[in-house]
């Protein structure tokens, strides 16, 4: 049933906000411990597309969707789903940093404390290892009490990440987790991905195309709520079979 | 005057992108409206300080001199004799405090409600428009209802009743500010803690409240203050009392009513204790003022 190959299968799937349809008849299918990017200009139905994968959509009124994404071979668009269940395996990364209004410890272990129940030793182990992973440890290890606001945006940022691995979901979508960082934050992440993904299956929005070509091992360009081309990274930044794409990434467009 | 310093800055821009010499006239007409109507504004604001200023001179002046430790111990007098107003004091205390911790909860959950369930139906927009008639609705009505509703059917004044016509006014007040503070966290920290999988209610109070804490907690401040001060839902419930009462089921003493009685009275005595009250109030009231004030800004420091 399920393909080993896939873990996130998109099959025909719609998406309206209100009347306007943002997304026209996505097939797609992201394959595991990938990274997989996202480009298009903006307003094209990436950031909406990966608000789909953890059904974000839901929190706000007058938004739906059709067709079906397949997680593993079940459909999480499914009425008798359990959302907050769902988004316990798809975590996600925002394009600012959130740093919930709490000290650096409480931020990591919140997520952790919404599904299973440890020990204080041991949750002192997971938030180590989720800073480690986010490679913020060294930096905050002295001052996991501090508040999660007094660090620095990239700090910030990271932090979110070590949150969202902490967790351990199974999926991490990344919504443009670097616009808000300098360029040295921005490395820092990046690095942070190709670790990440001998875990997870990372899925990520990007609007810089060097960082989708860095970072990603497919890449999916989409243009009016419409994918027009999927495919490896490599394929697709050297020889796109779509003008548009092309056009697209080397600057031609518009 | 909002008009002109909308328009001006535009005209200016026009000119300099148009042409390259600047119409000195109409930069003149500027400068002079400009100038009027800062003049204007901060006359305004004399005028509105001058008299702040002279009420507050004017009970320094007169109550000032009463304030003795009798105040505080004794309870309110008869004509001509020996007496404080600690029985007004603890009355006053008394019902504030029971009226805040019965109207805080009640206003903080349908603050709630409204900012973060209310997106969709009916019921929000219309428990909205209501909040917003009993946030202007004049105390002394608040006081009538109490006294029909509760005062009638027990059959005596009461300090409960006091502190049921001063919860009805905290609960607007803190419903309003609590909706105001929540509609400011951003939505991307509700969304970040949906993306762990949390329920809509840990989301609330962990996340959102936390953030929102130090302006709901200024609401609060400024529930109180402004329920301290008042003297209508009073006359009907808690009534009076000249002597010690801590019995919350019996008519209560209380500052703004016995500030009215004795300020009414021919008496000497009496009158300096009804400004030595109004004085207590209104420096009790300035202290919660500024305390919200800054805790208000510790919050913007903050983020």
């Amino acid at each position: 049933m399920a393909d080993n190959n896939v873990k996130l299968q998109v099959k025909n799937l719609n998406f309206f906000y209100g009347n306007f349809h943002a997304l026209k008849n996505i097939n797609l299918d992201i394959a595991p411990r990938m990274v997989t990017a996202f480009i298009g200009p903006s307003g094209c139905g990436k950031s909406t597309l990966l608000r789909t994968f953890n059904r974000m959509y839901e929190l706000y009124p007058g938004l739906r969707s059709e067709g079906e994404i397949l997680l593993d071979g079940n459909n999480i668009l499914g009425r008798d789903v359990d959302i907050n269940l769902l988004r316990a395996k798809v975590g996600m990364v925002f394009q600012k940093p959130t740093p919930f209004p709490m000290s650096i410890y409480d931020n990591i272990t919140f997520g952790v404390k919404l599904y299973e129940k440890l020990a204080k030793t041991e949750m002192d182990d997971r938030v180590e290892w989720a800073l480690r992973k986010a490679a913020l440890w060294d930096e905050v290890k002295d001052k996991l009490k501090q508040s999660g606001n007094s660090l620095s945006g990239g700090q910030q940022q990271r932090l979110c990440i070590a949150r969202a691995v902490a967790s351990r979901p199974e999926v991490l979508l990344l919504d443009e987790p670097t616009s808000a960082l300098d360029p040295i934050s921005t490395a820092h992440i990046e690095e942070l991905i190709h670790e990440l993904k001998e875990d997870y299956t990372i899925a990520i929005v990007t609007h810089n195309m060097q960082q989708a070509a860095r970072v990603s091992d497919f890449t999916a360009y989409m243009y009016l709520g419409e994918l027009v081309e999927f495919g490896e990274t490599d394929n697709i930044f050297t020889a796109p079979k779509q003008k548009a794409t092309e056009d697209y990434i080397t600057g031609k467009f518009g | 005057m909002a008009n002109s310093t909308l328009s001006e800055p535009l005209n200016v821009q026009d000119r300099s992108g148009s042409s390259s010499t600047m119409n000195t006239s109409i930069y003149r007409r500027r400068r002079l409206v400009n100038a009027f109507n800062m003049g204007a504004s901060t006359l305004t604001m004399a005028f509105g300080l001058f008299w702040l200023f002279w009420i507050l001179f004017t009970l320094l002046q007169h109550g000032l001199s009463g304030i003795n430790l009798q105040v505080f111990t004794q309870s309110t007098p008869p004509p001509g004799g020996q007496g404080g107003l600690a029985n007004a004091i603890y009355g006053s205390l008394a019902m504030t405090i029971s009226g805040t911790m019965i109207g805080t909860p009640i206003g903080i959950l349908a603050g709630i409600y409204l900012a973060e369930f209310g997106q969709r139906g009916w019921l929000a927009p219309a428990t909205r428009f209501i909040n917003d008639i009993l946030l202007s609705a004049p105390s002394i009505v608040i006081g009538l209802f109490v006294y029909e509703v509760y005062v009638v059917s027990v059959g005596h004044f009461s300090g409960w009743a006091g502190s049921l016509a001063l919860a009805l006014l905290v609960i607007p007040v803190v419903v309003r500010t609590t909706e105001n503070m929540l509609r400011l966290v951003p939505n991307t920290l509700r969304e970040a803690a949906a993306a762990l999988g949390a329920p809509q209610w840990k989301i609330t109070l962990y996340v959102t409240l936390r953030s929102a804490k130090a302006g709901v907690l200024t609401g609060i401040l400024l529930a109180i203050a402004r329920i301290s001060g008042e003297t209508a839902p009073l006359l009907f419930t808690a009534l009076n009392n000249q002597f010690f009462n801590s019995n919350m089921n019996q008519p209560m003493a209380n500052l703004p009513i016995v500030i009215f009685q004795f300020a009414m009275s021919p008496y000497e005595d009496w009158h300096t204790l009804a400004w030595t009250g109004a004085l207590l109030i209104t420096l009790s009231v300035l202290t919660l003022n500024i305390l919200a004030r800054w805790m208000g800004s510790q919050k913007t420091q903050s983020h």
